[in-house]
């Protein structure tokens, strides 16, 4: 396993400009901040998990990784180098989308989906390349009998059968790096392991840096080598999947870990605290964008920004709890 | 296979059309523009539908006719599904200031009223032919088809679908032609049966007014000739009735075949027929 990071966002940020909201006068429209100055890694041959509420700009970030959406502000770094070419950029960066209901052209059948990045990236010339990489394909996640699956429509296909399909057409570009966005949140609980344990073992074999987005912050610590927690479109803690759950930092991952059901601690408490809503994104609040919610603020957490501090080598959060000036001052 | 009867009525229409122009001529004999000493002659065992003012067969020009006015329909609509898929699709996929442009365009010819620009530009033709009639039409006629696909473009540019497309490598023309043209059939389908109906018409309604080339025989030339002539006033219901009822039928055909497709497409549409309720005990 190399310790190579092959996908890089410096400072990204993301604005989109609102179709609804309050103008100022005749000029624009306040944008949706929905990404600010995320910075993260992704190394080769790890799992790094991505965890926040609905709404807190996870899957802005993976869209702005797959270049679907340019980033407003920051530099994407593939193999430490900005890259222009858009098609080259995307034979190494490949994204499996949330909803296979809707990822898959109903028209196609399984096989174009599969044949047409191979062609894309010249993987393979001849039909009968393209239809033994295909068949490759979908052996890999798991669709057999294949001659059977290659000719279906998604249709005839169920959620966890169209998500292999996704997977496949994914790596069918043989990317690096591999964005899923919530993999397996349209899926039936049943099924959802399956597809789960499909996606690490292919990262694991294909030295793939794998950014698995969620909402759920228990599958990450199962299935992540690496936490990132996000909240209102910031990053505020990273660590180890590992330290960070067990021994989680900011009060909001603290928040997210109380929500997570945990079958070990059977609590008879009702948890009757009242966490409030997630915060506009097009007016955040000033200081720490987590202080309207957080049980712990201090006075200074409304007018400053925490920086990230360092708890461990690899394990960091943006809190004024942990920051060392706002602790001795 | 649809069950519709919608479908089934319209395709029957349509087919029987088809077959009147394309196998007709052969099993009527006789030139459409023969004139003969019989003028204004009832139907008969010689001239099942009668003659017309000058002694020509009515049968024969109703036969001949279909080819022309067909011809006319689908050559127009062909040109003007084209151009609208063009239009529609480019537009809503590129956004932005070619979106602009094109919307403009298809809003202009939207608002021009279409029948007298039809009859200004049939009027300027250097020749009167089948396929410059056709031209006039489908030039006049895209818009409509265009906005419809725009539309549906700009609700399909933003699907998961679309966007792994893109994500995937495809280049613009192909997503617009491989993954979103695909996806749009139903839509273009009724588009361009409307258009060959209203080809079908605008062709008859040119005719009519003497502005198409009078020499060929077709459903619109036929009134055109028998209102010219005065054949209501003198009673020759034979001449105007059947081009009249041709023309009406085939729109009725396309329609209700255009109501069926939308029908399959969108099963909200379909009528529920009340099912007969078995009767029990029945013979008590």
């Amino acid at each position: 396993m190399t310790d190579e990071v092959v996908l890089a966002a410096e400072n990204v940020t993301k604005h989109f400009a609102a179709s609804r909201g309050r103008r100022f006068g005749l000029g624009k429209r306040p944008p949706v901040r929905a990404v600010e100055d995320v910075s993260l890694n992704l190394t080769a041959g790890r799992i790094t998990a991505m965890v926040g509420e609905s709404g807190c700009g996870k899957s802005t970030v993976a869209r702005m990784l797959a270049r679907i959406y340019p980033p407003t502000k920051g530099r994407i770094l593939l193999r430490g180098k900005e890259v222009t070419d858009s098609r080259a950029y995307r034979r190494n960066v490949q994204m499996v989308f949330q909803d296979p209901f809707a990822s898959l052209n109903p028209f196609h059948k399984v096989h174009y989906h599969l044949a047409r990045p191979l062609k894309l990236h010249g993987h393979a010339r001849t039909k009968a390349e393209v239809d033994e990489q295909v068949a490759a394909l979908l052996e890999r996640v798991s669709l057999t009998p294949v001659e059977q699956f290659m000719h279906k429509l998604p249709h005839e296909l169920s959620g966890g059968q169209r998500q292999r399909v996704a997977i496949a057409r994914a790596l069918a570009a043989q990317p690096v790096a591999l964005i899923a966005d919530e993999p397996v949140s349209m899926l039936d609980v049943s099924i959802r392991l399956g597809v789960l344990r499909l996606l690490e073992k292919l990262a694991r074999e294909e030295n793939l840096a794998l950014l698995y987005i969620t909402h759920d912050i228990a599958s990450a610590r199962y299935f992540a080598d690496d936490i990132l927690v996000m909240y209102a479109g910031q990053l505020i803690e990273q660590g180890p999947s590992q330290r960070v759950t067990d021994d989680p930092a900011h009060p909001y991952t603290k928040l997210l870990l109380s929500a997570a059901p945990d079958p070990d601690q059977v609590d008879d408490e009702e948890d009757t605290t009242d966490h409030g809503e997630p915060p506009s994104l097009i007016s955040p609040p000033s200081g720490c964008r987590f202080h309207p919610r957080c049980p712990v603020a201090l006075p200074t957490c409304s007018t400053t920004a925490p920086l990230f501090t360092a708890l461990a080598d690899d394990h960091h959060t943006a809190c004024h709890l942990y920051d060392p000036a706002t602790v001795a001052g | 296979m649809p069950r519709s009867p919608k479908i089934i009525a319209g395709g029957v229409i349509l087919v029987f059309f088809i077959l009147l122009a394309l196998v007709g001529p052969v099993l009527v004999d006789g030139d459409p523009t023969k004139t003969t000493d019989v003028g204004l002659a009832g139907p008969s065992a010689a001239h099942w539908l009668g003659t017309t003012q000058s002694g020509q067969d009515v049968l024969a020009q109703v036969v001949y006719g279909a080819r022309v006015s067909l011809g006319v329909g689908l050559l127009s609509a062909l040109i003007a599904t084209v151009l609208s898929i063009v239009v529609g699709l480019i537009g809503g996929y590129a956004g932005g200031v070619v979106d602009e442009v094109l919307s403009l365009l298809t809003n202009i010819f939207l608002v021009l009223p279409a029948l007298p620009l039809v009859i200004v530009l049939a009027g300027y033709l250097p020749s009167r032919g089948v396929t410059s009639v056709a031209a006039v039409i489908a030039v006049t006629g895209w818009a409509w088809g265009a906005r419809v696909l725009r539309a549906q473009t700009l609700t399909l540019r933003g699907r998961d679908y679309v966007q792994a497309a893109k994500a995937s490598g495809e280049r613009a023309w192909r997503i617009i032609f491989a993954e979103i043209l695909p996806v749009e059939f139903p839509v273009i389908a009724t588009s361009f049966l409307a258009t060959v109906l209203a080809a079908i018409l605008a062709e008859a309604g040119l005719s009519f007014l003497g502005l198409a080339n009078l020499s060929t025989v077709s459903w619109g030339t036929m009134l055109y000739f028998a209102q010219n002539n005065q054949a209501l006033l003198v009673g020759a219901w034979w001449w105007f009735i059947p081009p009249g009822l041709c023309i009406a039928l085939i729109g009725a055909g396309l329609g209700l075949l255009n109501f069926g497709i939308d029908e399959i497409a969108n099963p909200r549409l379909r009528t529920v027929l009340p099912k007969r309720r078995k009767r029990f005990g029945a013979g008590r």
